[in-house]
C-alpha cells in the first residue's frame, strides 16, 4: 500500500518535471518552428541567443542590481536586437543561396557566439540566481510548494515555467490568427511571391519573425538557468539542439506542433533520466528518428506541397 | 496609363523578353497572347515588380516604376492575380481576401468585403472556409476579389482561365468584363486567345518573347495568321 503511493508519488514528481522541462523546450522550439515557417532554415544559432539572454539577466540583477523582472525584459531587448541583426548580416545575403550554405552559415554564427561569449564572459560557469523562492523570517528558503510530507514538490520555478509557457501560446495564437502583421507572416509562410503582390514586405516580415523567435529564446534562458542554475558559453547548445529535435518532432512549422513536441520531449527526457541519466540523452535523439521513420512530417505537421 | 518601353529580362542565360513595347490606356482590357513559353507571365511579373528588366522603362500613371520591388507598387493602384491562382491555401476566404488589403487603412475592410461579396457571392457562403478546400474556380474567384481588396487602378490577369471547365471560364471572363464595365483598367494574358480577344479592345500577340503583332481584338481575330496559330483555324 505504501509502496504504491510512494511510486505514484515518483511517477507524479517525475511528470511535473518533465512538463516543466519540455515547456522550456516548447518555448525554444517556438523560435525555430517560426523561422522555420518563414524563412525556411534552420536557425542553429537560437540556442546560443538562449545564452546570450541568460547572460544579460545574470549581470544585469547580479552586477547591476537591477530587478529580476527588468533583467528578463533587459535580456528580452538585448536577444530582439541580436536576432535582427543576426538575421540581417548573416542570412538575408543569402536569401537566394542553396539551403546547404544557410546551414552551414547558422552553425557558423553559432559558434561565433559561443566563442563571443567565451571571451567576454569567460569559461567558468556562473551560479544564476535563484528568482523563483523567498526565505521566511526563520531563514528557510522557499522554492517550492511541497505536499504529501514532502514527498510531492512543486517548484515555483515549474510553475512560472508552466504559465509562461501557455501565455506565451495563447499569445502566438492570438497574433497569427487575429493580427494583420500576424496574418501577413502566415501569408509569407505559405507563399512570398503572393505575400509580396499583396503588398506585403517579405524582408520586414523575416525580421519580425527572428524578433519575436529571440524574445522568446531570452525567457526561456532565464527559465532554463533558474531551473539548472548553472550558466556557461556553451548552456545553449544542447537546450537548443533538443528544441530543434521537439520542432521536428511536432512538425517543423507548426506552433501548435512545437508546444506539443516540446513538452512531450521534456518528459521523455526526465523519465529516461529516471532509468539511466547517460542513456536519457540518446533516448531523446532515439525518439525524433522513430518518429521521422513513422511520421516524416512530425506529429502535426502537414505535408507540404513542392511548388514549381 | 501603363507604359512599357522595351524591357528585356534574362532568366539565368535565358532571354525570356526581348525588347517589348505596349501600353495600356486608361479605361481598356488589353490582352496579350500567345504560346506557352512565350514570355506572358514573364511580362507580367516584370511589371509587377518580382522580375526586373535589364534595360527600358515601365511608366505607370505617369511614374517610372521599373526596379520598383512588388510590394510597393501595390499601393499605387497596381494589382496581379498571378497564375496558377496563389491563393493562400491554408487561410480562410476572409483571411485571403483581407490580405489583399493589406496597405489599405482599415476601415476600407469591410466595404471591400462587401463589394467583394458582392460580385462573387459564392465566396460569401463559404467565408469561414480554408481556401485550399475551394473548387479551382471558387480559389480563382478569391484570387480575382484578393487583387480587388487593394482597389486597383490596374488590374492584371494571368491566365485567370487556365484549368477551368467552360461554364466557369464563361463565368469569370463576365466578370472580368462587369470589373471593366465599373472602370477597372484591365490587361488580361491568356492562352485562351478566342476568348480573351474577343472581350479585349486591344491586343498584342508574343512569341519567344517579342511582340510579332497587335491591333484590336476584332482585327487579331480576323488575322489570319492570330487564326491559324492561336484559334485553331
Amino acid at each position: 500500500m505504501i509502496e504504491k503511493e510512494v511510486i505514484v508519488l515518483s511517477l507524479l514528481n517525475n511528470l511535473i518535471n518533465g512538463i516543466s522541462l519540455g515547456s522550456v523546450y516548447a518555448i525554444i522550439a517556438l523560435g525555430y518552428t517560426m523561422v522555420y515557417g518563414i524563412a525556411k532554415m534552420l536557425n542553429f544559432a537560437h540556442g546560443d541567443v538562449i545564452m546570450v539572454g541568460a547572460y544579460i539577466c545574470f549581470f544585469a540583477t547580479q552586477n547591476f542590481g537591477l530587478n529580476p523582472v527588468v533583467g528578463v525584459i533587459l535580456a528580452m531587448l538585448v536577444c530582439t536586437v541580436l536576432g535582427i541583426v543576426i538575421e540581417r548580416l548573416a542570412y538575408k545575403p543569402l536569401r537566394s543561396a542553396p539551403s546547404l550554405a544557410v546551414l552551414i552559415t547558422a552553425i557558423g554564427v553559432s559558434y561565433f557566439l559561443q566563442n563571443s561569449a567565451l571571451l567576454m564572459w569567460k569559461s567558468d560557469p556562473k551560479i544564476f540566481p535563484k528568482f523563483f523562492s523567498y526565505t521566511d523570517a526563520e531563514g528557510t528558503v522557499h522554492s517550492g510548494i511541497t505536499l504529501f510530507d514532502g514527498q510531492l514538490t512543486i517548484t515555483y520555478v515549474a510553475i512560472v515555467t508552466v504559465a509562461a509557457c501557455v501565455v506565451i501560446m495563447i499569445g502566438l495564437t492570438l497574433f497569427t490568427g487575429k493580427t494583420k502583421m500576424g496574418k501577413a507572416m502566415r501569408a509569407c509562410s505559405e507563399d512570398k511571391s503572393a505575400a509580396q503582390l499583396m503588398g506585403i514586405n517579405v524582408n520586414t516580415t523575416i525580421s519580425m519573425t527572428f524578433a519575436i523567435g529571440s524574445a522568446l529564446a531570452a525567457i526561456a534562458g532565464v527559465l532554463l538557468c533558474s531551473t539548472y542554475q548553472t550558466l556557461m558559453p556553451t548552456t545553449g547548445s544542447l537546450p537548443g539542439i533538443k528544441a530543434f529535435t521537439a520542432a521536428v518532432f511536432g512538425g517543423i512549422g507548426s506552433i501548435p506542433g512545437a508546444m506539443l513536441g516540446g513538452i512531450l520531449l521534456g518528459i521523455i527526457e526526465i523519465f529516461a533520466k529516471t532509468v539511466n541519466t547517460q542513456l536519457s540523452d540518446a533516448v531523446v535523439f532515439g525518439v525524433l528518428i522513430v518518429v521521422l521513420l513513422v511520421k516524416p512530417t512530425g506529429l502535426l505537421g502537414k505535408a507540404v506541397r513542392e511548388k514549381v | 496609363m501603363l507604359k512599357v518601353e522595351n524591357i528585356n529580362v534574362y532568366y539565368g542565360a535565358i532571354h525570356a523578353i526581348k525588347g517589348v513595347s505596349f501600353e495600356v490606356n486608361d479605361g481598356e482590357i488589353v490582352t496579350l497572347i500567345g504560346a506557352n513559353g512565350a514570355g506572358k507571365s514573364t511580362t507580367l511579373q516584370t511589371i509587377s515588380g518580382l522580375l526586373h528588366s535589364t534595360t527600358g522603362s515601365i511608366t505607370f500613371q505617369g511614374e517610372n516604376i521599373s526596379g520598383v520591388p512588388a510590394p510597393k507598387l501595390v499601393s499605387k493602384g497596381l494589382a496581379q492575380v498571378p497564375e496558377g491562382r496563389r491563393v493562400f491555401l491554408n487561410m480562410t476566404v476572409q483571411e485571403n481576401l483581407e490580405m489583399g488589403a493589406y496597405t489599405r487603412p482599415n476601415s476600407e475592410i469591410e466595404p471591400g468585403l462587401e463589394r467583394v461579396y458582392e460580385l462573387f457571392p459564392r465566396l460569401k457562403e463559404r467565408y469561414r472556409q480554408v481556401a485550399g478546400t475551394l473548387s479551382g474556380g471558387e480559389q480563382q474567384m478569391l484570387a480575382m476579389g484578393r487583387a480587388l481588396m487593394s482597389s486597383p487602378k490596374l488590374m492584371m490577369l494571368d491566365e485567370p482561365s487556365m484549368g477551368l471547365a467552360p461554364i466557369l471560364v464563361d463565368q469569370i471572363f463576365d466578370i472580368i468584363k462587369a470589373l471593366h464595365k465599373k472602370g477597372t483598367t484591365i490587361l488580361l494574358v491568356e492562352q485562351n486567345a478566342q476568348m480573351a480577344l474577343s472581350v479585349a479592345d486591344r491586343g498584342y500577340v508574343l512569341e519567344t518573347g517579342r511582340i510579332v503583332s497587335s491591333g484590336t481584338g476584332a482585327e487579331l481575330l480576323a488575322d489570319e495568321r492570330v487564326k491559324k496559330a492561336y484559334l485553331g483555324g
